[in-house]
């Protein structure tokens, strides 16, 4: 059984609900699709019992009605974990600062750039934007289109 | 327990000039020691991943060659394998080798750089002018290899876009083997010269935990303990084929960030020579369709600075749906805060110089600004361009000798 096998196998004896939702791509990479709701266990259980202890990136998607977020997680054998779920726009997700106090940034990323709402993240300056962007306009929703150049200000 | 009335609040930044890029730092002071720094980054966002969203394929290519001007290679090869992934495409083993050489050069004229600007955040200005002297070396030969000194675009979907001749191989050695005689000097510098080993012991501790926790990639993580490489976890190209050991120290300080990268510098050199001995024949490219099916794939690469990590969703059309793009500043940024806690104020730019944050370079050719018909002009020009600016400064380069200038 190859190291994908065997995450895919622990994976679905602890958390039945993945059966049939957890794929793998290739060697390193293994696709984890989960709700909103278990999100909190499963990825605390990555990091924590599984050795998933690089944390890469956030991906966020705007997939019309919900945000798409992936975490992408890796471990020191280099297995890599992209743990996808959706949250519908408006809605908040927790924060992941508690298990990876280095992921703050990626959250503030996904709040600018397309509107997330993150609970519990500590305070702390926006990012990327700059501090007199307007607050409703997130330039990475597929409906954002940059202004005319020489345009005023609404 | 920090006092708070005792504590001075120093805003350093965005510009200033210790770095060359912007970032903002609010120091919150006791005497002389750091007791907590908070980072404003953001300056430089450019919107490229918005901008890969309107552009096709190709053209993001090039757009992402140009995130950084040093790791350009680094990103274009990030972006073009999640692509290449998606559309199921399998690149000729020439073209592998023949990006592991690019990668491998990018990484010694980063390291090489970082030297230098160490050495010159601490004062060691001979340093500075050492490694960046030898660094032309390679700079040169990326001249000659790729037509550019930085931004190569080598990489093409399905391969590479230019050929290395077997003629060109000797002279990749002779370099090689010029900038390994000058690294064995570095760290034998980097081992005896007590004022460096002063200088840098203790300065800037990461604990190998801590390196974890913040999520710290690449030497900066390597030097706080921890082993791992994504060119030997997660081989990309063919680094499978290559034999090198992942240099770890556990100094946890600028001192072991130091001993790191040089101790890389030469498992590099050996690198090279296993490319260009193992180097296979064939075809440099297949065949890439425009369109590319829907899909999505997330690339890793090992970059001279660390990890970079690109996420790729394609929608069956020319254009990607969504690009997201890590660089390893951005992880590293993390630890620095940490790292500057408790040490001097005037450790802060050798500390986050220590990171190897990212700078620009120049092109070779410059446009003349205020100038309605602006002009460019080839790098003799430039050369002569330069001294001229220095001799009506009063300052005389007359051992440099410049074709066709009469003025000397």
């Amino acid at each position: 059984m190859s190291e994908a096998e065997a995450l895919v196998a622990q994976l679905v004896a602890t958390f039945p609900a993945l059966t049939g939702r957890v794929t793998i791509q290739r060697a390193k990479r293994v696709w984890i699709d989960v709700d909103r709701q278990a999100f909190p266990e499963v990825f605390r259980r990555l990091a924590k019992d599984l050795g998933f202890e690089v944390f890469c990136m956030i991906t966020g998607l705007d997939e019309g009605a919900d945000l798409g977020l992936i975490y992408h997680l890796a471990r020191n054998d280099g297995l890599m974990a992209n743990v996808k779920t959706r949250c519908p726009k408006g809605e908040s997700m927790q924060t992941i600062t508690s298990i990876f106090p280095g992921g703050g940034i990626y959250e503030r990323e996904l709040i600018d750039l397309l509107g997330a709402h993150i609970e519990g993240l500590p305070e702390g300056s926006r990012y990327p934007l700059p501090d007199n962007w307007p607050k409703d306009e997130h330039p990475l929703l597929k409906d954002w289109k940059p202004r005319e150049k020489g345009a005023k200000d609404a | 327990m920090p006092d708070k009335k005792r504590t001075v609040r120093v805003p350093i930044g965005p510009q200033h000039p210790a770095l060359k890029e912007p970032e903002s730092f609010m120091v919150d002071l006791q005497g002389e020691k750091i007791s907590s720094v908070a980072l404003r980054l953001g300056y430089n966002h450019r919107g490229i991943e918005k901008g890969c969203e309107e552009r096709t394929y190709m053209q993001d290519l090039f757009l992402l060659e140009r995130v950084c001007g040093i790791c350009s290679h680094s990103h274009a090869t990030a972006f073009i394998q999640a692509v290449e992934e998606i559309a199921g495409l399998e690149i000729p083993r020439r073209a592998k080798y023949i990006r592991m050489l690019i990668a491998e050069l990018e990484r010694i004229h980063s390291h090489l750089l970082w030297l230098g600007v160490a050495g010159h955040e601490i004062g060691f200005d001979t340093l500075l002018m050492y490694s960046w002297r030898d660094r032309e070396l390679v700079m040169d030969l990326f001249a000659e290899l790729t037509g550019n000194r930085v931004n190569y675009a080598m990489n093409t979907l399905g391969g590479v876009r230019r050929d290395i001749a077997p003629e060109q191989f000797p002279h990749i050695q002779k370099i090689v083997d010029a900038l390994e005689e000058r690294t064995k000097y570095y760290i034998e510098l980097a081992m005896t010269e007590e004022t460096l080993a002063q200088r840098l012991s203790g300065v800037g501790y990461l604990s190998k935990e801590d390196a974890i926790r913040l999520g710290a990639v690449g030497p900066t993580s390597r030097a706080s303990g921890a082993d791992r490489d994504t060119r030997r976890d997660d081989p990309y190209a063919a680094y499978d084929e290559l034999d090198f050991k992942v240099i770890t120290d556990d100094h946890c300080d600028v001192f072991g960030r130091t001993v790191v990268r040089l101790g890389e510098l030469m498992q590099t050199y050996s690198m090279i020579r296993q490319i260009l001995k193992q180097m296979p024949e064939g075809p440099i490219a297949v065949k890439a369709p425009l369109k590319i099916p829907a899909g999505e794939a997330v690339s890793r690469y090992e970059a001279p600075r660390g990890e970079d990590v690109h996420y790729v969703r394609a929608n069956g059309t020319d254009k990607p749906e969504r690009v997201k793009v890590r660089a390893p500043t951005l992880a590293n940024t993390q630890s620095v805060a940490k790292m500057l806690e408790d040490g001097y104020l005037a450790d802060l730019p050798i500390v986050v110089a220590a990171i190897d944050p990212c700078f620009s370079c120049t092109d070779r050719t410059i446009a003349v600004r205020g100038d309605r018909d602006s002009k460019t002009m080839g790098w003799e020009e430039l050369v002569q361009y330069g001294v001229r600016w220095y001799r009506d400064r009063g300052v005389d380069p007359s051992r440099i000798k410049v074709r066709g200038d009469e003025s000397a």
